[in-house]
């Protein structure tokens, strides 16, 4: 039985906040969950994804998020209680979908769990989806602790049910990816079989029914606002005059520096754990017993710009203080000691920081960044690539996904990168505006989000444009989910179609279309090299299953490759290739057998054929 | 009871997030209050993984620079590299065993000396307990049993609010039977180790 099926009502357990999240869905009953993975949301739904392996749960890896939304819209819309899964860059995906969904509804309760990543541990950008909440019209959740999620997300369901629309609960990593105590609940089975009912002029939205639909919406956020002032969510301890107002992680920040700080006698504090609406009467309330508000929240002023909005219309004169005077930064995370000194300077409460230790005088420490994997596939087609293009000119747009670490020394492939898909459409305007060669990278699951798209628009166009798919046959960088091209019967999966990438970019008019198999150098240089001189578009797809995973499938037999006394130490296995089974002893270059995957692209890249496999004992 | 906390810094694959994991559960066997954050994003990559765990009544679940009362590394230039989560009441805690990272490999970055890095960690903080627990792991049965002697290690401070038996537990419930044996050794192990040091002044 999977282990978020086990445990009793009042049981505590220790949970990862997005076990937690999980557990609180089938405490909420969802028949229904959908997703693309993404950092720091995977856990919740690669648990779902086991999940419904063994229970009634349906649930589905979509192929982006806004397919995820759309799924998980006609699923609460018919009577189907849903969660929809995303980390906050796939709400932008996911946004044209949800600004309409908005103005329809839903008639069972559809949760949207939208996991930011303030500091940006593993994303592009570290917008503040809070802004969602108003730009939608929809209601916002926020947990603080690991615990509160669990409950939060079937009080969101609840309340999606109360308003019949969706709800945005809002994690951040240091939700989703921390441990804590939670107790656990009854466990609701699920139902993951609806009925649709008809009722084309309220669900088809032509401007005329969207004109009476967002009357509509309108009113459900006045009606959303008067529960967010009843909210248990939004709360208030302490009553002293130094107020703050509080959200997220950084409420555990405030209160355990209220103690340290020894402040509980002096402090009020509002913590907003339904942000949107923001409860208008209750701050007004809140700021009239204040002689001074200090807002503690990560991202963008959210909560300031909102609670000085409300003291202006309340003819209130105290200092609002946050983000406007520069105390708190809009970069990266808060953490408590960055709150307790901002807390005490603010307050003017004396108190001296613990002495960090002087670190001047430590050596510079080599930096580790994370690397290819050894024998990572993605490495032997950035070699053949750099082999095929010597002494050309090129541009190398890249994509999201374990290979955007090709762009490091010494392979150092990838010359733009802003979004999922971005290596295909950037790769067409670089083709149009200059006239180097544009050679663009994405994996295979990245493809079907997003790239695909591009794809027609470079044939449509006629963009002068070779497209690398690395096709390693799962989706590596968030754990190996499934995507549309893998094999699911080899996984021991029924139920599933396949999508030949070969067929689809055929399909799409792609004239030139090659597969390479590129732990065979010599021939995946030459076929590279064919595809980079036809003038048009041109497809290579790059075919090796992702080392990684393989490895943990137990797929492969490996046997582990030394370097003999031939070697002359011209160690082109390392400028050229880097791979990280090599280590350097005394003078000489030599292979971990450990990390060693038997790939065997380093004995065809070494010019004196040093490298043998390791005999067998 | 004050809170105490731990940062625990390793590379991808040495098993930090399962050390993280069986003092939550030591803790909760002990009815100690914990929460614990971990960063892995690319851990399988050979990146950094650092976890914090937070003992005792503060809600906070990450731990600022120079507000660690325990810093264990389990790679030693990880250690040094994490030394900002230090004030000179910090204990330390590292393995001795380097895992150089690949950077060094291509020429750019030079490993520190473990003499000069155990010397500055003594010099700053209040204790240094440095081993080869690699060797100690070895000696227990499993190679990849690292984690397990460093918690050994830890136990034996008697910094953290858990008793070596709740510890022991926890390993049964959380880490594989096949393993148990060559575990519990491997406690033994670091927990000897750390007395050893702790004598020696």
């Amino acid at each position: 039985m999977h282990k978020l099926r086990m445990g009793r009502a009042g049981d505590r357990v220790l949970m990862l906040g997005n076990e937690a999240i999980a557990r609180g869905g089938l405490e909420a009953g969802i028949g229904l969950g959908s997703t693309y993975p993404g950092t720091p949301s995977s856990e919740i739904s690669a648990n779902f994804f086991q999940l419904a392996q063994e229970t009634g749960l349906y649930f589905q890896y979509s192929t982006n998020e806004k397919v995820a939304l759309e799924v998980a819209a006609a699923a609460a819309n018919s009577g189907v209680r849903s969660m929809c899964i995303m980390k906050h860059v796939g709400m932008n995906v996911a946004a044209d979908a949800l600004m309409t969904l908005a103005y329809v509804g839903v008639k069972a309760g559809l949760v949207i769990i939208s996991a930011d990543d303030p500091y940006m541990f593993s994303s592009q950008n570290e917008q503040d989806n809070r802004y969602y909440g108003k730009l939608s019209g929809l209601p916002i959740l926020e947990p603080s602790t690991v615990s509160e999620a669990k409950q939060m997300v079937i009080d969101a369901f609840e309340l999606s049910e109360q308003l019949n629309e969706p709800v945005i609960l809002r994690t951040t990593t240091r939700i989703n990816h921390s441990n804590g105590i939670v107790e656990l609940g009854d466990i609701v089975s699920a139902e993951p079989k609806g009925d649709f009912k008809k009722d084309p002029f309220n669900y088809v939205t032509v401007p005329a029914v969207s004109r009476k639909l967002h009357v509509r919406l309108l009113e459900n956020i006045e009606r959303a606002t008067a529960l967010s002032e009843k909210s248990p969510h939004n709360r208030i301890t302490g009553t002293g005059p130094l107020g703050l107002i509080t959200n997220g992680v950084s409420d555990t920040y405030v209160c355990d520096a209220v103690s340290d700080l020894n402040l509980s006698d002096r402090t009020r504090i509002l913590r907003i754990g339904f942000s949107h609406p923001m409860p208008e009467k209750r701050i007004k309330e809140f700021l009239k017993g204040c002689e001074k508000v200090l807002v503690v929240e990560e991202g963008e002023p959210y909560m300031e710009e909102a609670v000085k909005a409300f003291a202006q219309e309340a003819q209130l004169t105290l200092p609002i203080l946050g983000k406007g005077k520069g105390l708190f930064s809009r970069l990266y995370e808060l953490d408590p000691k960055t709150v307790r000194t901002v807390m005490a300077n603010s307050f003017d409460i004396p108190y001296r920081p613990k002495a960090t230790v002087d670190t001047s005088d430590v050596p510079e420490i080599p930096a580790r960044p994370p690397t290819l994997c050894a024998g990572c596939s993605h490495r032997a087609t950035f070699y053949a690539v750099n082999k095929a293009t010597e002494g050309m000119d090129t541009i190398c747009p890249t994509d999201i996904g374990c290979y955007t670490l090709g762009f490091l020394p010494p392979l150092s492939v990838g010359d733009f990168l802003i979004c999922m898909g971005s290596s295909v459409g950037t790769g067409c305007g670089f083709s149009a505006t200059t006239d180097k060669k544009v050679i663009s990278f994405i994996g295979d699951s990245t493809f079907f989000h997003a790239g695909l798209n591009g794809l027609v628009n470079a044939v449509f166009n006629n963009h002068n444009l070779t497209l690398v798919i690395l096709d390693n046959g799962t989706t590596a960088m968030t754990g190996h989910q499934p995507n549309p091209g893998v094999d699911m019967e080899a996984l021991d999966l029924a139920g599933y179609g396949r999508v030949s990438i070969e067929k689809v970019v055929q399909a799409v008019g792609v004239e030139h279309v090659s597969v390479i198999y590129p732990y065979k150098v010599k021939k995946s240089i030459s076929v590279i090299k064919e595809a980079l001189a036809y003038p048009g578009v041109s497809v290579v797809i790059s075919r090796e299953d992702c080392v990684l995973f393989a490895k943990g499938a137990k797929k492969k037999k490996t046997r582990a490759f030394t370097i003999g006394s031939s070697c002359k130490n011209r160690r082109d296995c390392i400028s050229d290739l880097g791979c990280p089974a090599f280590f350097i002893e005394g003078d000489r270059v030599r292979i971990d057998p450990v990390l060693c995957t038997g790939c065997a692209v380093c004995a065809q890249v070494c010019p004196e054929n040093a490298i043998r496999p390791v005999k067998e004992a | 009871m004050d809170s105490i906390r731990l940062v625990i810094v390793a590379v991808g694959g040495q098993g930090n997030l399962l050390a993280s994991a069986v003092l939550g559960e030591a803790a909760l066997l002990s009815g100690v209050e914990v929460k614990m954050s971990e960063i892995h994003g690319m851990a399988q990559r050979g990146g950094v993984v650092e976890s914090a765990v937070v003992f005792g009544p503060a809600r906070s679940t990450i731990i600022s620079d120079g507000e660690a009362d325990v810093l264990m590394g389990f790679e030693p230039s990880e250690t040094l590299r994490a030394l900002k989560k230090c004030s000179p009441d910090t204990v330390v805690i590292t393995n001795l065993a380097p895992l150089p990272p690949f950077t060094v490999t291509i020429g750019r970055g030079k490993y520190p000396e473990l003499e000069t890095l155990q010397e500055l960690i003594r010099k700053k903080c209040a204790r240094l307990i440095s081993f080869d627990a690699v060797a100690l792991a070895k000696a227990s049965g499993n190679v990849l049993g690292v984690n397990i002697v460093l918690l050994g290690a830890l136990i034996r401070t008697g910094l953290i609010p858990i008793p070596p038996e709740s510890l022991k537990a926890a390993i049964e419930n959380r880490t594989k039977k096949a393993f148990l044996e060559s575990n519990l050794k491997a406690f033994e192990l670091g927990y000897g180790a750390a007395d050893g040091i702790a004598a020696a002044g």
